[in-house]
């Protein structure tokens, strides 16, 4: 079973408690919507962030996910 | 031309090859619109001043506080309860004579920000709250300037330039504008990270006016201070968008929500709904007394007017401004739990 990599930034680190970690297909299968379904579930408060998602640091790139890929959860920043 | 002591004063940047007399001439003859003169805005500003551009324009239409000194490092001590534009620029023209400031002290809005906007050849945002972001980004799109955008989060910080020669924009990156301002609960920021990014838009400005180098266009840059890695992710222009801010125009960013405990409160709820705010100058007055009671609402200083909801906040507002002609109260659209 393959592994991706998955990192939270800002906001959203906050509710998941960690700024990186692993996640098997097997657990959550490897549609990106069952990725996030799995974070939202697994995290509480996280589905009321917006965000958007970059896999292998491009924004949007694809719905189906391969063993090693990146996935950055981005909320936007709004301080200055 | 040059005076000999311009000469004198730009020598070390004008030896570069990349830049010379000719990109010195490019930087004095650049106008820039700095929108918020912050955290990020106060280091931005310093180095392009301090590098010779022609003119910056400041908006911004808060006053110094003490609470902003450890990240707004144009600013000291005498300088609280000052406008910030007044102060900033009296600051930079001591540091370079060269360059004409110019200050609007009122906020950036619907209103003004085409007109703004469409004078400069591009724009800085220095902003601390996503509707002004937006409203910054969709006058860019409609004046085709770039926007040389920062924004930070606690340790964390994001930079990008958008609309630049045909590139994305801010609303391809984030197009969901929310309703809800998320930056009115007081979060904390290490006073160096704006600083950290306020310096890099200079640099994105530099190479915009110098035409040198790799224009982060298309690119949003994250920072992150404490593991010490910065990555960039892609995106791309989604022409959809773009074509929806051409039709329909500017939003209204009227909720300035920056909570500071150095604000004037005035709060138009019933003395008996809770919870009461407890930190700050406070002035209680429900709304159904301030036909009687406005007298006691300072003209001076920003003054959050806040309710339980955001409903009552908004009626005070509007009868203070129409009847009585008040021009320094602001909203607290969600109500005072985003004080709590």
């Amino acid at each position: 079973m393959g592994f991706v990599s998955v990192k939270y930034f800002g906001m959203i680190a906050e509710k998941t408690g960690k700024e990186i970690e692993q996640i098997s297909f097997e657990e959550v299968g490897n549609h990106l919507t069952d990725l996030k379904t799995y974070c939202e579930k697994s995290y509480p408060g996280m589905g009321d962030i917006k965000y958007q998602i970059a896999i292998n640091k491009c924004l949007g790139s694809k719905e189906v996910l391969q063993e090693g890929d990146e996935v950055a959860f981005l909320p936007p920043f709004a301080g200055g | 031309m040059f005076s000999p002591e311009e000469i004198k004063r730009y020598q070390r940047q004008t030896t570069l090859d990349q830049v010379g007399a000719s990109g010195q001439e490019l930087l004095s003859e650049a106008h820039i619109l700095m929108v918020g003169i912050g955290g990020l805005g106060c280091p931005a500003s310093q180095y392009l001043v301090a590098a010779g551009i022609g003119k910056l324009t400041l908006v911004d239409h808060d006053e110094v506080s003490e609470s902003n000194l450890h990240r707004q490092i144009l600013f000291n001590l005498q300088d609280i309860g000052q406008s910030k534009v007044s102060v900033a620029a009296q600051k930079l023209r001591a540091l370079n004579p060269h360059v004409q400031i110019q200050t609007i002290n009122r906020p950036f809005t619907k209103e003004n920000a085409l007109e703004l906007v469409r004078e400069a050849d591009l724009v800085i945002d220095g902003t601390d709250n996503l509707p002004t972001k937006y409203l910054i980004n969709d006058a860019c799109i409609l004046e085709d300037k770039p926007m040389v955008f920062a924004s930070v989060y606690k340790f964390q910080g994001q930079l990008s330039v958008f609309n630049y020669q045909g590139g994305p924009s801010y609303r391809c990156l984030f197009p969901d504008e929310d309703d809800t301002p998320d930056t009115c609960e007081e979060v904390g920021v290490l006073g160096v990270v704006p600083g950290l990014l306020g310096v890099q838009q200079a640099i994105e400005a530099m190479k915009i006016i110098l035409k040198l180098g790799d224009v982060l266009s298309g690119k949003l840059k994250l920072i992150d201070t404490l593991t010490g890695e910065d990555q960039i992710i892609e995106f791309e222009r989604n022409e959809e968008v773009i074509e929806n801010v051409k039709l329909a125009g500017l939003k209204e960013n009227l909720s300035y929500c920056k909570i500071d405990r150095d604000d004037i409160y005035l709060d138009v709820r019933e003395t008996f709904e809770q919870p009461r705010i407890d930190s700050g100058q406070v002035i209680e007055i429900p709304l159904r007394e301030l036909i009687n009671r406005h007298a006691e609402v300072p003209r001076q200083g920003k003054v959050v007017v806040c309710c339980q909801s955001g409903i009552r906040s908004r009626q005070a507002i509007a009868f203070l401004s129409n009847e009585y002609g008040y021009t320094n109260l602001v909203d607290l659209p969600g109500g005072v739990k985003e004080l709590m």
